[in-house]
């Protein structure tokens, strides 16, 4: 069964100045086990999307239309302690920066142990002990004593470990991972990166990972949603959407990554800027920066086409068919 | 933590030395003390005698040094004004404003906390915003304006309450207290309320405000993603986060405390220290004053180095003692 569905969900933050919506119109489908990378620049509403899956929008912000299920079962309307118990027991969530991630006056023990026994019904030493095993499955040398040290006696890398040991510890069966190697060292990303996938094998937890670090989508994902201001753009299988993207924007992010080998003078990167949020055109909100726009871009938005696996919104693959 | 201690030990001896000098410094400033002693027509030789014998020919330094010994023994000599010990004087009063500035200081914790957090978490209710004008009329009335505005009110009006004294007081050993009889109890009502008003409305805003910023923090949004429940997040997770700036306030301010209740004692005719300093200034009893200075400075101190001590128990990044990770 489809573990997640997200349909047509629009997020709207309802200010002095009238409405604006965040994301619009997102959906999108998830496999127990998979990973789906979600990428684009800042403001492109990722990060909105994975707090609106987890119920952790904050008003004036809400969800104003679409649906969010888990396996079958709605969860964008529960009642805010129906929704709570999801979380973290079904929907886990790692952060981006560790290094505030954590309560710094709580040991990582405590963290860990309160919520293990907030989703599962444990004895104190049950969880302790759960506990220092899953210090251990991220790779925390010596879990037994390093359970009972607080934050700041932890690297930063080390303490992404501890974050995402606090996401899995009640095995969730989707984990949203929002930008979770961002503020590490280039080296600690890889690491961290590799237990996260690796992590994702043994539990079988489905990942949505969002980032704007194509690199990570490239060697992590099995398929990767583009988002551009609010909406998805391209959805597809990541080694397809790599070799061959569709939509020009996914094109131009392709085109935008440094390569190792002779370089070219200079980088290519897309001309101009994504629309904010209250200014987005009438048609198509990439077609002022698009290089292959034509008449109906402009005008008309072009809906996402195609399958849950592999789909694009542009007129240049619906009115031109390849 | 030991290093820590000693380091704080030997930083408070030099304070205190410092407030030993200037209180020393304040009998020079009441001109020469042999003066007053010795009769209108005495000769040169017998004012030089007397001032032989209480040593003030001597240098200044030596004098200092002297009267830091006996000071560290509790000796400020004899108040000028009833020539009793004032190291006694002291004693029979330190217990009425200890009581007052301890049932203030209780009071303040015990209502600013909770109702930070409430206006905290809260902040569009009925209750959260009524308190928190109340809190800034709390905040800019002056404290004597209050006092008498709660004699009105209690005593005079509906005359519930006393309007000065301590009421009826036990001694347990040297220490006389209000707490063990009714009189003494609602007698202790409207001064400490009036002595409190500051600090709770100070403590209250800046729970809410330490509470509102903690709440925005990652290491909240984490546990709220976690599914953690909102009993535990706003009163293990955020509290104790909040608690440590508080904290430092509040140390610093029962030190206030202490030195507002001179207005407080005046108001309400306590027999504390803060009157019998008050008295001393209109008398020129510079043994009273200087003893007071060098007593009020000495609970700045332990407060202080306690605040400083209590920060390492709520906050573990401070105890530098621990082995520190690998980082």
């Amino acid at each position: 069964m489809t573990l997640l569905s997200v349909k047509n969900l629009t997020v709207a933050f309802f200010g002095r100045s009238g409405t604006v919506n965040a994301i619009e119109d997102v959906s999108l489908e998830l496999e127990p086990g998979e990973i789906l990378g979600m990428v684009g620049e800042s403001g492109a509403g990722k990060s909105m999307t994975g707090a609106a899956i987890i119920g952790l929008i904050e008003p004036p912000g809400r969800i104003s239309a679409g649906e969010i299920r888990l396996e079958g079962e709605r969860i964008d309307n529960l009642p805010p302690e129906a929704i709570r118990r999801i979380r973290g027991r079904r929907i886990g969530a790692i952060f981006q920066d560790p290094l505030t991630s954590l309560n710094p006056v709580l040991t990582v023990g405590e963290q860990l142990i309160e919520t293990i026994r907030t989703h599962l019904k444990l004895p104190r030493e049950a969880a302790r002990a759960r506990a220092i095993d899953w210090l251990r499955r991220v790779g925390i040398p010596a879990p037994e004593a390093r359970i009972d040290t607080y934050p700041h006696q932890y690297s930063g890398g080390m303490r992404q470990r501890v974050v995402i040991a606090l996401a899995l510890c009640a095995e969730p069966r989707l984990v949203i991972a929002d930008e979770p190697t961002t503020a590490l060292d280039v080296s600690v990303q890889a690491q961290v990166i590799a237990l996260l996938r690796q992590l994702a094998r043994e539990t079988g937890v489905a990942v949505i990972l969002v980032t704007h670090d194509m690199g990570v989508i490239a060697e992590t994902a099995d398929r990767v949603a583009v988002m551009y201001a609010g909406r998805i753009v391209e959805v597809g299988p990541v080694a397809e959407v790599l070799r061959a993207p569709r939509h020009p924007y996914t094109s131009g992010l392709m085109a935008s990554i440094p390569r190792i080998g002779p370089r070219p003078e200079v980088l290519p990167q897309i001309e101009g800027a994504m629309p904010r949020p209250h200014a987005r055109p009438p048609g198509c909100a990439f077609a002022p920066r698009c290089p292959h726009r034509f008449v109906p871009c402009t005008d008309e938005r072009p809906e996402l086409t195609g399958t849950p696996v592999r789909s694009v919104a542009c007129h240049l693959t619906t009115e031109v068919p390849a | 933590m030991l290093g820590f201690l000693v380091r704080r030990v030997i930083q408070s001896v030099f304070v205190m030395l410092a407030v030993a000098l200037i209180a020393f410094l304040m009998f020079r400033f009441m001109g020469d003390p042999v003066n007053s002693m010795v009769a209108e027509n005495a000769s040169t030789e017998e004012r030089a005698a007397v001032r032989e014998r209480l040593g003030l020919d001597q240098p200044l330094w030596l004098q200092y040094g002297r009267f830091v010994a006996r000071a560290a023994q509790g000796d400020f000599g004899l108040s000028w004004r009833n020539a009793r010990p004032v190291s006694t004087l002291l004693a029979e009063r330190f217990p009425a404003t200890a009581e007052l500035v301890l049932v203030a200081a209780v009071l303040s914790l015990v209502l600013g906390i909770p109702l930070g957090i409430l206006t905290a978490l809260r902040p569009r209710s009925f209750p959260a915003q009524s308190l928190q004008l109340i809190s800034l009329i709390g905040i800019s009335l002056p404290t004597f304006v209050t006092g008498i505005l709660l004699i009105l009110v209690f005593s005079v009006w509906l005359g519930w309450l006393p309007s000065f004294g301590r009421g009826d007081v036990v001694d347990i050993g040297w220490w006389s207290t209000g707490f063990f009889t009714l009189a003494g109890l609602k007698a202790l009502i409207l001064p400490s309320i009036m002595l409190c008003l500051f600090q709770l409305t100070l403590i209250m805003r800046l729970v809410r405000a330490e509470m509102l910023e903690v709440l925005r923090t990652d290491y909240i949004k984490f546990a709220r993603a976690r599914g953690l429940s909102n009993r535990s997040i706003h009163f293990r997770h955020a509290l104790k986060n909040t608690l440590i700036p508080v904290i430092t306030i509040f140390g610093l301010q029962l030190g206030g405390l202490i030195a507002f209740a001179i207005v407080t004692e005046t108001v309400f005719q306590w027999p504390g220290m803060g009157a019998l300093f008050i008295q001393a200034v209109s008398f020129g009893d510079v043994p009273v004053m200087a003893a007071y200075l060098v007593l009020v400075s000495l609970i700045f101190v332990i407060i202080n180095t306690t605040v400083d001590l209590l920060y390492a128990v709520l906050d573990p990044r401070l105890r530098v003692d621990g082995a520190r990770g690998a980082h």
